[in-house]
């Protein structure tokens, strides 16, 4: 059979599986919501998830039913959406351990319902299929070694009957991995470590690398100092897309652990990079390494999607990446080639992308070393985009418009390494660090992907945390640490309604369309963090840095994260 | 001349009280040290008796509460505390403590770990430096001045110091639970 019949059989395959779960009611982009609608958005549903940690999900709604999975611990409620008032038809709390609660604190429940089955992964490494119509189990499976530190992170993504799940405990010296499950039984398919030697990494006879093309073998043992690479770090960063021309994975790795650079002289591959890998076999095929000894632990962070947009005069499929370390990459998904690479926000740590290696030529002024505090670092931790957790975060682009609508931080840092000692289950970080800003710390930036500029950008008082929402109609949903909810005109940036949600935003806006055929958003509250009561903001490095660049950052009133769906009348 | 010389000879023998440095208890001392008598939900309970015949050296001691200090560093407290304020765990600093206040609870806490994802330090540390770190935390987190705990940083200096009674200061509202 030629090659590309068969392509075109796994896209319909495809677009039949989008359409079961989406089922009939519940069109992915209403195109009801546009600039004339915007000022007609009302609340219609305001549910506490009655968790108060970071309510970084995205609901998801399928047929007549909006799932939504809690923060830790977590809790799926199925809402019927076709009755009044909106009951809940069934919910369902898997089994919990206390031990998890701190590592859990951040982590992303976006789940996915596929072929009748809603899948999600739990603060304690487990990860569960039920059926999205009664919530029955079908199966649950650990995989993810809470007690190292471990855990499943960002939201499961299903093809072709395959959930693939990656793992993080970068803070933890854990080697994070990606690994794809059976979704029918939940049997595990592969599992490879995004460090480590060739043969746990999945690099074989297929793996090419255009910034690294010399083939020399375990790069990821001897691009660190001896044995290092065990306690690596490098877990799943900036989430998981599936290119169905090439019918690769690609997905950011996290930052080499510890934080402290001193003690992992060297590269430290694979981590802070670009993995595509074979989606079959989990083989990995191309890397590119973002941020070749990530001195300031930001990893690959912030938001991946794909996107078809003329490129120099042809209509192509690319990759963008907006970067944790300020930089929108446009990467040829087929090799991994990067097409080009600038800066989004101010960035003092870098320089520049070397257009010969597409990596970033470092400002000496900014370096880090042991015991000394380097001052004005930008982008700050987590990053100049993204929540510092695959999922969290993520820009939107928009076909009609050619801009990425990119959500954005600009904090600085100041940085100092301490001595870091590893110590199974406990932190791996080794350093000091608060964050530094003045209003506007934050924006809403609209990148001209065709020009590499920004065509205009709305500012915001605190960074922006949460992932933004752009519909085919021309808005651009995102939501603020303050708590406002806001739909800007995807043409101009103009902001034509907002909403006060009452807790800060750090979730994934969605948007659907009701059984009765309204157009409607939805959006979780309450954002964990520096809002936590347990934090306590006369320490400077308290919350990551986040207590002394956001001091005046209000806590809410009631930390209880709320779904909110708001719809057009 | 030499009455100068013999004043300042007097002076010299009277006047400095040298800190004693337990630098290392004998076995016994440390097997001793250990005996604590929790209550039954490993909150508070009775110190062991060798602490009163040893002066509480971990509580008004500046060289045990350095100590503590510098294996706050090394043990990787600062992951999930930071400098006292908490990142994914708790601040140590506010003068709340969800599993006590006193010295058994927090000694506990470091030798067992906590159900909410604080780790066991028994396998990890001596009983002499799980004392020695109880006796920082708790300096963290005082409602007193104190001349003994740590007055500075040798590292990025970004909370009120120890010495000034951390939980005394905490101008911030309480948080409600």
């Amino acid at each position: 059979m030629p090659r590309a019949v068969l392509r075109s059989t796994q896209i319909v395959l495809l677009l039949g599986m989008v359409m079961a779960f989406a089922g009939p009611a519940a069109a992915a982009d209403p195109p009801a919501l546009d600039a004339a609608s915007a000022p007609r958005l009302r609340a219609i549903m305001a549910l506490p998830t009655e968790r108060s940690g970071a309510n970084s999900g995205a609901v998801v709604a399928a047929g007549t039913t909006l799932f939504v999975v809690t923060p830790y611990p977590q809790r799926v409620k199925a809402i019927a959406l076709d009755r009044p008032g909106f009951p809940t038809r069934w919910s369902y709390t898997p089994p919990s351990t206390p031990e998890a609660t701190a590592l859990a604190a951040n982590m992303v429940t976006t789940p996915a319902v596929a072929d009748g089955r809603l899948l999600f992964v739990t603060g304690n490494g487990h990860a569960i299929a039920l059926d999205a119509q009664s919530g029955t189990v079908l199966w649950d499976t650990i995989q993810a070694d809470v007690s190292q530190g471990e855990m499943l992170a960002g939201p499961p993504l299903v093809v072709d009957g395959r959930v693939i799940l990656g793992s993080q405990g970068d803070d933890f010296g854990v080697r994070g991995a990606m690994l794809a499950l059976d979704a029918a039984s939940g049997r595990r398919l592969w599992r490879y470590t995004n460090v480590g030697p060739d043969a746990d990494v999945g690099i074989g006879g297929g793996f090419r690398s255009v910034a690294l093309p010399n083939a020399e073998p375990d790069r990821g043992l001897v691009t660190w100092p001896a044995g290092a690479w065990q306690q690596g770090g490098g877990g799943l960063s900036a989430g998981v897309v599936y290119d169905t021309q090439h019918e690769l994975l690609i997905h950011g790795t996290g930052h080499p652990a510890p934080w402290q650079p001193d003690v992992r002289q060297g590269d430290n591959l694979w981590t802070s990079g670009l993995f595509a890998r074979d989606v079959a076999t989990g083989q990995a095929r191309w890397f590119d390494p973002l941020n070749p000894h990530d001195l300031y632990a930001l990893g690959a962070g912030g938001s991946l999607l794909q996107a078809e947009l003329d490129w120099h005069g042809t209509r192509r499929t690319l990759l963008l990446h907006a970067s944790a370390n300020g930089y929108v990459y446009v990467i040829d998904p087929a090799d991994g080639r990067i097409l080009d690479a600038h800066a989004f926000v101010p960035v003092t740590a870098t320089t520049g992308i070397d257009p010969e290696t597409g990596t970033p030529q470092r400002n000496p002024a900014m370096d880090v070393s042991t015991n000394s505090t380097t001052r004005g670092i930008c982008p700050g931790w987590p990053g100049a985009t993204g929540g510092g957790v695959p999922g969290a975060g993520s820009a939107a682009f928009l076909p009609r418009t050619g801009l990425l609508y990119i959500p954005a931080s600009l904090l600085c840092m100041d940085f100092e390494p301490r001595q870091a000692n590893y110590l199974p289950g406990t932190p791996y970080t080794g350093a000091n660090l608060r964050t530094t800003g003045t209003p506007p710390r934050g924006a809403l930036i609209a990148w001209d992907v065709a020009v590499a500029r920004p065509a205009w950008r709305v500012e915001e008082a605190f960074p922006l945390r949460g992932g933004v929402l752009a519909t085919e109609g021309g808005l651009v949903f995102y939501g603020t640490l303050d708590g406002w909810f806001k739909a800007a005109d995807a043409g101009d940036g103009r902001v034509l309604w907002q909403f006060q949600t009452g807790a800060g935003i750090v979730s994934q806006p969605v948007a659907f369309t009701l059984p009765d055929g309204r157009a409607a958003v939805a959006v979780l509250s309450g954002a964990g963090g520096l809002a936590n009561p347990d934090i306590d903001r006369r320490d400077a490095t308290a919350a990551h840095g986040a207590a002394n660049g956001l001091r005046d950052l209000q806590p809410p009133t009631d930390p209880i994260g709320r779904l909110y769906v708001f719809a057009l009348p | 001349m030499i009455e100068r010389c013999v004043l300042f000879a007097v002076l010299s023998l009277t006047a400095c009280k040298r800190e004693m440095r337990d630098l290392r208890s004998d076995p016994p001392e440390a097997a001793a040290l250990d005996q604590v008598r929790p209550m039954e939900n490993r909150i508070g309970g009775a110190a062991p008796r060798i602490m009163y015949a040893l002066g509480q050296p971990y509580e008004g001691n500046a060289y045990q509460l350095n100590q503590g200090k510098r294996l706050y560093d090394w043990f990787g407290c600062k992951g999930c505390h930071a400098q006292g304020g908490g990142v994914i765990g708790p601040a140590l600093m506010d003068g709340w403590w969800r599993y006590g206040s006193d010295p058994v609870s927090i000694y506990l806490s470091l030798r067992d770990g906590r159900p909410n994802g604080m780790p066991a330090f028994g396998q990890r540390m001596t009983t002499d430096q799980m004392w020695q770190l109880t006796g920082y935390i708790r300096s963290l987190g005082s409602y007193r001045p104190s001349t003994a705990a740590p007055s500075r940083n040798d590292e990025m200096q970004a909370r009120p110091a120890e010495n000034r009674g951390p939980a005394a200061a905490a101008l911030i509202a309480r948080p409600s639970r």
